[in-house]
């Protein structure tokens, strides 16, 4: 971890023959503290030594980062390291509330991880630090917040990031709901590389790297209120490496990553702050079959469901071709498709060519997707 | 206020409280099948059948034939079309 | 996905369109004077936006956006009830989605939500009695919505609570029927329609003769449809086909779901459990007779009318609102007068803009683009292969 102070907190614990009583007290206090209780309590929010053995043991402890020494409050990181892979500081911040706290294909820790490196990613830029700011119900099992830390470490380690600083709260029972997370996360933008949300051009493409819909279907079977049994997974996964591939060889105007309310959600971003028309085939864009059936069953659009490993670029012209390529012959591209193409009015509205052949307004998500009857 | 939705059974749940699993594109859901069960149609003949199902309930067969009979129609349709529109076009040419 | 994918082709789309068009050319109508088509159902409206088949149709034909619509028919008084029953204490109040953000004259469901009140979203009946299983301390109460297609799975749900006991289950029925609305519209005084599309979930349950009056005696063509686009689109060529005929007569395009005689246990679980209404109040609609559905006798201990001392207490529509006249085909959704400025889906005045089914939602979400800007879009697409 960077900026951290090593001061070799560590000590040996058996007793020593003959050893005084202020050295024996004093050795103990600093060894490695362990949590022996179950569950969180109020204890291991109140500052003291249970809150130190919280995060040394199990959060520190799990992130594999126990060893580091102890903590400044804050990260501290030298500008050369930054400034040598790029001109730009890209910096981000992203909350994590998903219920239920694990579910097929990710939990809340990968999920923290993975949403805030591809903020990042989308701006162009390379991620580098997280911080991690965690606040705990009151009666959260501990074996829960390990297995947490163990996933936010594995994501951490696939997406090439390191978690820099953090932070641990406890609130009593019924405040939060078991684990809340915060990560913010810096990151540096490659020079000369600027993909904004107000760079679509008419004549642009749409394009996208994969399937949608599987992170809201997967959350919205897991939750188990509708009693649905599917084998879709969250496709929760960091997609810096992918966009960076694709920011290297390719003119990419415009990148979003369709997370809450959806691919509709961003097309129409797109169409507004871009000032353009986006025309959109529903034919081309890729849904599983057992998110489809999902939605039929409940009267949901697939457009509208939230994803977490999902970007939509916006390529000139020239570039649509390598594009695909490089999509398709990457893991993270198994579902890429052409969407549809940019053009210049009706300004701000985003048109979809439906299924059947005829078109209609996509507009974005009114409140929230209910299961419907009508 | 009537979304249904085409299934196929896959599995007998409870014959006697008449439940019975339902695969909607492969996602599963057990729903009510009293409304398709009689006694000409009894609950241990289900699995395999298609039914329509809405707010968990199965509430019709399917039957495949009409189901046939109706996108034969739309096919003649098109052929009929198609054979008029190469007979015009054989006239202006 | 069979039964599905098929009836989403766009060739046999196409050639639906064009047969269409064909047919109503020999009419002699025109934009100024349309062919006016009802869809009875929402389900149907959904459709028709969702698969944007209004905009494929020739401009004399034009359809009129039925009051099939449970949730925007609901009345105001109604909403204010179920919320009232909502926020009792001790109570866990399970709603289909559809009628959550529905406002009612002291706010929606999801306002008492918020408020504290235990609401929660629920996909079939069935798993509002499991609820109540799960927490016995509390009374349960559903929101029982919809037309006949819906009526079975609340009553069989009912039977199930009866037979197994279930002492803290109860029923806030807002069921109504679909046979007496239909008749409303074709003695509207200006009644304007020459043929309808009907729903073919509510034929399912009710079967097909119960339709013969709209034929023999109001002499309008009417054909049972499936929801799916094609469904729709035949559906309309069979209408059309009907009037270019001289001929009215009642038509099932929905062979595959729906059978003459409809379902008879559908049908005895809903004679089981309830009676009809003397009256009941229709948002926009006014009072229809037996419309409405509520307990049998021997099934009252469900009925959350009575659990929960309810009262409804007619509430006016918000003086602006003019649901009504778009319920009843009057006038089109953006003739409203505050069609998209006060009310829109996201602060909603009337039902018909709240749910998805609703007309003025749909034309809100879907519809308000010009059509040749679009087409100069589309032959700029060329996709990649």
């Amino acid at each position: 971890m960077t900026g951290r102070a090593s001061n070799g907190m560590l000590a040996p614990t058996t007793p020593r023959a003959g050893e005084p009583l202020l050295s024996r007290v004093e050795r103990v206090r600093r060894r490695e503290g362990r949590v022996r209780t179950e569950h969180v309590t109020l204890a291991h929010g109140g500052g003291g030594k249970a809150m130190r053995d919280l995060i040394d043991d199990v959060i520190l402890g799990e992130l594999g980062q126990r060893d580091h020494g102890e903590l400044e409050d804050q990260a501290r990181t030298p500008l050369e390291e930054l400034s040598s892979r790029g001109d730009r500081l890209a910096f981000t911040t992203d909350s994590y509330v998903v219920t239920p706290l694990f579910f097929p294909g990710g939990d809340i820790g990968r999920l923290a991880v993975n949403g805030t490196v591809n903020d990042l990613a989308v701006s162009g830029a390379i991620p580098l630090h997280l911080s991690l700011g965690l606040i705990l119900e009151e009666g959260l099992p501990i074996d829960d917040l390990r297995r947490v830390m163990r996933s936010v470490r594995a994501a951490a380690e696939i997406a090439r990031v390191r978690i820099v600083t953090g932070d641990t709260k406890v609130v009593a029972r019924g405040a939060a709901d078991k684990l809340f997370i915060n990560t913010s996360g810096v990151g540096v933008m490659r020079r000369g590389i600027s993909p904004s949300i107000r760079g679509a051009c008419p004549g642009d493409y749409v394009i996208t790297n994969g399937f949608i819909g599987d992170h809201g279907a997967a959350i919205l079977a897991a939750r188990g209120e509708l009693a649905l049994e599917t084998t879709v997974e969250s496709d929760t996964r960091a997609l810096g490496g992918l966009i960076g591939e694709l920011v290297g060889a390719c003119e990419v105007h415009a990148m979003r990553d369709a997370t809450r309310g959806g691919l509709a959600t961003v097309l129409n971003e797109l169409a507004l702050g871009s000032d353009v028309h986006v025309y959109v085939d529903e034919r081309a864009v890729p849904v599983r079959d057992e998110v489809r059936g999902m939605c039929e069953l409940l009267g949901l659009d697939p457009l509208y469901l939230a994803n977490e490993g999902n970007v939509v670029f916006v390529v000139a012209e020239d570039s649509v071709t390598r594009a695909m390529e490089l999509l398709r012959a990457h893991p993270h591209g198994a579902g890429a498709a052409v969407l549809g193409r940019v053009s210049a009015s009706p300004e701000g509205m985003v048109t979809l060519r439906t299924q059947l052949g005829g078109e209609r307004v996509l507009d974005m998500l009114v409140g929230d997707q209910l299961p419907r009857i009508c | 206020m009537c979304l249904g939705i085409p299934g196929q059974i896959v599995e007998l749940v409870d014959e006697t409280k008449k439940l019975a699993l339902v695969s909607v594109g492969g996602v599963k859901r057990t729903v009510n099948v009293a409304c398709i069960v009689d006694d000409a149609h009894p609950a241990s003949g289900l699995v395999g059948t298609w039914v329509l199902v809405h707010v968990g309930f199965a509430m019709s067969r399917i039957d495949a034939a009409e189901a046939e009979k109706t996108l034969a129609l739309l096919e003649e349709l098109g052929e009929v079309q198609a054979e008029l529109q190469a007979m015009a076009d054989g006239e202006r040419a | 996905m069979k039964f599905v994918d098929e009836f989403r082709d766009p060739t046999h789309a196409a050639a639906l369109v064009r047969e269409i068009g064909e047919r109503v050319a020999t009419l002699g109508r025109s934009p100024s004077r349309p062919l006016k088509i009802m869809e009875v159902c929402g389900g149907h409206t959904h459709s028709i936006f969702k698969y944007g088949i209004e905009q494929m149709l020739p401009p004399s034909i034009e359809l009129v956006h039925g009051p099939g619509c449970p949730v925007c028919v609901l009345p105001v008084g109604r909403v204010d009830d179920a919320v009232k029953i909502a926020e009792t204490p001790g109570v866990l109040f399970a709603t289909y989605g559809d009628a959550i953000r529905v406002p009612g004259s002291r706010g929606s469901l999801l306002d008492a939500k918020a408020k504290g009140a235990d609401v929660r979203t629920v996909y079939s009946p069935l798993d509002s009695l499991a609820l109540a299983r799960k927490n016995p301390d509390k009374r349960v109460v559903f929101f029982g919505l919809g037309f006949e297609t819906t009526a079975p799975s609340t009553a069989l749900t009912v039977l199930e609570a009866e037979a197994s006991g279930v002492d803290n289950y109860f029923v806030f029925s807002n069921h109504i029927t679909i046979l007496p609305t239909i008749k409303a519209i074709l003695d509207a005084p200006d009644l304007s329609i020459d043929g309808f599309i009907g729903p073919g979930h509510v034929t399912m349950v009710i079967g097909v003769a119960a339709y013969g009056f709209i034929a023999d005696t109001y002499g309008k063509p009417f054909v049972i449809a499936g929801f799916e686009p094609l469904d729709v689109l035949q559906s309309l060529a069979m209408v059309v086909e009907q009037i270019a005929r001289g001929e009215a007569k009642i038509e099932n395009q929905y062979r595959r779901v729906v059978r003459e005689g409809g379902n008879a246990v559908a049908q005895d679980a809903i004679e089981r459990v309830f009676e009809l209404r003397p009256h009941f109040e229709w948002r926009g609609l006014g009072t229809i007779e037996h419309s409405g559905l509520t307990f049998r006798e021997p099934y009252a201990r469900f009925d959350a009318e009575k659990a929960f001392a309810i009262r409804t207490v007619p509430v006016a529509d918000p003086e602006q609102c003019q649901c009504g006249d778009v319920l009843k085909g009057v006038i089109k959704p953006w003739e409203c007068k505050v069609f998209g400025t006060a009310c829109t889906p996201a602060v909603p005045i009337g039902a018909c803009m709240v749910s998805s089914e609703g007309a003025c939602a749909a034309y809100y979400q879907y519809g308000r683009v010009s059509t040749s800007a679009r087409a100069e879009a589309r032959r700029e697409l060329k996709v990649v292969r």
